[in-house]
């Protein structure tokens, strides 16, 4: 008998080893296909029954994790709801996550690699995970005011600390509530959801980052910029400036916003010509230069390049291959030129940082659980667009803009102490060439003009007919920003 | 006590009484870590009786310990402690799922439920009861040989009794359940270890014209017609327990037992096949006869597609183990109580989900050397009897092991069975504490110094006649 007991042995042997394999094989080799499973209700619990660390902003959060009686025992919370959502994105249980609660989960979840040791003293303590902080870059001041200038239009602020690329401010407006799409109820998420994607207004568009429009006159700082670097002209060379620019090859002609020469005598300095946003004298200049010069000039600004700040810019471009007509029409940033708000505060910022364009972050330090500080935000140069010295004729041109121009609006602002304060600007006033649709306004903007603190810019998308009443519209928020933040 | 002091004036050889102590001591440290733990990552904190009920799961093990030392000195180290070890697992499981349940209840703004663990404690003290009363009265296994028939007919009888009116019960689904006043068992746990005795005495008497061969069909040697009766009578109490107490689970183990053992006292293979192809037969006809069994099976196939309704049971036993990864969550912090049953059929997926695969194996590896010592016993030992008791005990446990946690992983159908020693109920751990028993019982007889004059046989035989 002994001799059929071994072989049941064997018998009983391989049942358990084929116990073994197939435990393993649930485990481990398919243990990401069913935690995927979307009846699978540990995932959620287990991600919400970790305390979620904060995003700040200064000292304070922003979004934060509070607990509750639920069975999801953590509830994600933004005091300040809309104003920040363009920079938080919401956390939802339907929808997943966008914004920093996306590209920083692994630090807010706790599940980031930086977190390791502490881990490992989790583990040891038993004490429950929680995740770490993460401290942003946005100056809650201009941040505030930004939102506030917003308010009832259909627009984005973007401002940026042009020597390092911090992020100041990041605005959109229409904006949503975070706090619903991220509250434990999945039926209210999705009315709201729903509501929002309705919305004509796209209020779920990160519109700072991601709307893209033509930058208009503003686009006119780029092609100054390759005027002088080209090394053919000065800021007070003499360029024609007509009342109508007769578009090469066409019958059509390209008039200025205000009908008239831009100067008596029809000829105009570049610095002027900037000044007063005068058409015809930059078409010409852009033809002068070539589309290829402009848009070296664009890509050196950061056009054409995809940006996360961590949050994942929309591209700004200009357009592939113009003919002459084009490419005098994209010299003042319409046809198809195509940029974002944060490209065109990078515009600004390179002029103001001596021609230095530097990477735009979001993200200012990194914090353990217990507040240590794991990283910090190290600036990075994204290129250099302007030698120093055509980006000191850049800066002198911009606050002409200003004092003599079409910014007028930005006259007399003074910092803290009571000091004025130059101000370089830029306006613009684009048509998107959809029927039935306002211009397009903008206010690009910096301050100090001669070594800013901040760069913005400002785009209104329903806003008024004219450089003037453009600048009406975006100025007084690109004014309220900037002395917000210089304050 | 002749027999006592004949065995200390024999040779002296190695009892290793001391290894089992250590092991028993470590099982008993697991245990206590085990509920630290768990009371610390699920913020309780720690549960002004746990060390009372700590030194309680202790003295249990101790008085295990010592009645072994005294009675059964020469039986194998490992069966005690590691029953006991899987037994403390199973009470910090149960601990932690009472832990969970009264979460949610004050969630819930519930009354919070009367823990499990208690009753599980209970009953861990009266399996040690039975442990021990068996060790005093069993002082030879082969005394069990006298009672085969009785053996066989209370066995039945008590397989039955589910079945019987007033007192018969049906809990979820499987009628397997007897109440009596407030207090109900399953007699089948039982049943298990009367049928063994059954089995083994039957086939020493029987195995010789059990294994003549009369005719081969096919190349292969059939038994004798006449000697056919006792599989067949086996296959349709199996299908009848299967049939009318729809417990897929305890029907699979009779049968696959009987045929096990069947194959041991014969050494015909041919019992085997023959043993398959009535389990086949049986399958199918019970696949076409019955919903509930056709059920099964379309849930084991696609258990995704019934996730919400007759799959849910598997569905989530597969997310928590897929939820332990490699190394677990750790206790308390998982989410055992997502599913259904979690403190009796599903209790691995419990462990396998905060304790990981590391956990799982080790439990399965527990479970190995367990029945490799059983059968190691049933090798050792010499007489028949004693060959096919331990034999048929150790398989029961394997099979029973094999079938619940295949049915808990999907590796085949879902059958409702206890996980032995681990599962939250007293019918299913006395019996299995009474198995380790009788194992131990034959295990020291098998291990002790060479017989004793004049006659072992004798002198168990006075022993139990006193």
């Amino acid at each position: 008998m002994t001799r059929a007991i071994r072989r049941i042995s064997l018998v009983l042997a391989i049942l358990l080893v084929a116990l073994m394999v197939n435990i393993t094989l649930i485990q481990v080799f398919r243990s990401d296909d069913f935690r995927a499973r979307a009846d699978n209700q540990r995932v959620i619990l287990d991600e919400y029954g970790r305390q979620r660390g904060p995003i700040l902003t200064g000292p304070e959060a922003v979004a934060l994790s509070e607990e509750t009686r639920g069975s999801l025992k953590w509830l994600r919370v933004y005091p300040e709801g809309e104003q920040y959502a363009s920079v938080t994105g919401f956390y939802s249980l339907v929808y997943g996550a966008t914004g920093l609660e996306r590209t920083e989960n692994g630090v807010l979840s706790g599940s980031s690699d930086l977190f390791f040791v502490d881990r490992l003293q989790q583990l040891i303590a038993g004490a429950q995970p929680r995740g770490g902080a993460v401290t942003t870059t946005i100056d809650p001041a201009a941040q505030a005011a930004a939102w506030a200038g917003l308010a009832g239009t259909k627009g984005a602020v973007f401002a940026i600390e042009p020597s390092t690329g911090r992020i100041l401010a990041q605005v959109q407006s229409p904006s949503f509530d975070p706090n619903i799409l991220s509250s434990h109820d999945p039926a209210e998420i999705r009315d709201y959801y729903e509501e929002l994607l309705d919305d004509p207004d796209q209020p779920l568009i990160n519109r700072p980052i991601v709307a893209l429009n033509p930058p208009g006159s503003t686009f006119k700082l780029v092609t100054a910029a390759a005027a002088l670097s080209s090394g053919r002209f000065t800021m007070d060379s003499v360029l024609p400036g007509p009342a109508e620019y007769d578009l090469p090859l066409s019958e059509r002609t390209l008039r200025n916003w205000t009908g008239e020469e831009c100067a008596p005598g029809g000829e105009i300095t570049l610095e002027q010509a900037l000044a007063v946003s005068c058409n015809t004298a930059f078409a010409w200049l852009g033809n002068e230069l070539g589309a290829d010069a402009l848009r070296e000039q664009s890509e050196l600004f950061g056009f054409d390049y995809k940006f996360e700040t961590p949050l994942r810019a929309a591209t700004s471009r200009f357009p592939e291959s113009p003919d002459e007509p084009q490419t005098a029409i994209s010299a003042i940033g319409q046809f198809d030129v195509r940029a974002t708000a944060m490209q065109m505060a990078m515009v600004v910022a390179g002029i103001g940082n001596n021609g230095v364009v530097m990477e735009p972050y979001l993200v200012q330090e990194i914090r353990a659980p217990d507040l240590t500080i794991l990283r910090t935000a190290d600036p990075r140069i994204f290129r250099t667009a302007l030698s120093p010295e055509d980006a000191a004729q850049m800066q002198q041109m911009m606050v002409a803009v200003v004092e003599e121009g079409t910014a007028g609006v930005l006259q007399g602002i003074v910092d803290g102490a009571g000091n004025p304060v130059l101000v370089g600007a830029k306006t613009g006033t684009a048509q998107t060439g959809r029927d039935g649709e306002q211009p397009i306004s903008w206010m690009v903007a910096m301050a100090p003009a001669s070594n800013p603190s901040i760069a913005v810019a400002v785009v209104v998308e329903d806003g008024g007919q004219t450089e003037l009443s453009g600048g009406a519209l975006a100025g007084p928020i690109a004014r309220a920003v900037i002395e917000a933040s210089l304050r | 006590m002749s027999a006592n002091t004949a065995t200390e004036a024999a040779p002296r050889q190695r009892t290793r009484r001391n290894l089992e102590l250590v092991l028993l001591i470590l099982a008993w440290g697991l245990g206590v870590l085990g509920t630290q733990q768990v009371a610390w990552s699920t913020g309780e904190g720690l549960h002004s009786r746990f060390w009372i009920t700590a030194a309680v799961v202790g003295v249990l093990a101790l008085v295990a310990h010592i009645i072994v030392r005294w009675r059964v000195p020469y039986s194998d180290p490992f069966l005690l402690p590691i029953a006991t070890l899987l037994t403390i697992l199973g009470l910090v499981m149960i601990y932690r799922l009472d832990v969970a349940a009264a979460q949610r209840a004050e969630r819930n703004d519930n009354p919070i439920p009367t823990p499990d663990v208690y009753n599980q404690l209970t009953w861990y003290a009266v399996a040690v009861l039975l442990f021990v009363l068996v060790l005093l009265v069993l002082r030879d296994h082969r005394v069990l040989q006298r009672y085969t028939y009785t053996a066989g007919l209370v066995g039945v009888i008590l397989l039955l009794l589910p079945l019987a009116p007033v007192i018969g019960a049906t809990v979820n689904g499987a009628t397997l359940w007897v109440r009596v006043g407030g207090f109900t068992f399953q007699p089948a746990e039982a049943a298990k270890i009367l049928l063994t005795i059954f089995f083994a005495g039957y086939l020493v008497v029987t195995r010789d014209s059990l294994a003549l061969v009369r005719t081969k069909v096919l190349g292969v040697p059939l038994p004798r017609a006449r000697d056919l009766g006792p599989i067949l009578i086996v296959w349709a109490l199996s299908l009848g327990v299967l049939v009318f107490e729809r417990d897929l689970g305890t029907s699979l183990l009779f049968f696959g037992l009987f045929v096990a053992m069947l194959y041991i006292a014969t050494q015909r293979w041919s019992w085997l096949v023959l043993g398959f192809v009535l389990f086949a037969v049986g399958a199918v006809f019970a696949y076409l006869m019955f919903g509930h069994v056709r059920t099964r099976v379309q849930i084991w196939l696609d258990p995704f597609a019934y996730a919400d309704t007759g799959g849910y049971q598997i569905v989530q036993s597969l997310y928590g183990f897929a939820n332990g990864g490699l190394f677990g969550t750790g206790l308390g912090r998982g989410y055992p109580e997502l599913v259904p049953f979690a403190n009796t059929d599903f209790i691995l997926a419990g462990l396998g989900e905060e304790l990981g695969l590391t956990g799982a194996i080790g439990i399965l590896l527990l479970y190995a050397v367990l029945i490799e010592r059983g059968l190691r016993t049933a090798v050792a030992v010499r007489d028949p009897f004693g060959q096919l008791l331990a034999a048929g005990l150790s398989i029961t446990l394997a099979l029973q092991v094999f079938v619940i946690v295949g049915g808990i992983t999907r590796l085949i159908p879902l059958t409702g069975l206890t996980t032995p020693f681990l599962s939250y109920g007293g019918s299913s751990l006395v019996a299995n504490w009474v198995i380790i028993a009788i194992l131990l019982v034959i295990s020291n007889r098998a291990r002790r110094p060479a017989p004793t004059p004049p006659s072992p046989d004798s002198t168990a035989t006075q022993v139990v006649r006193r």
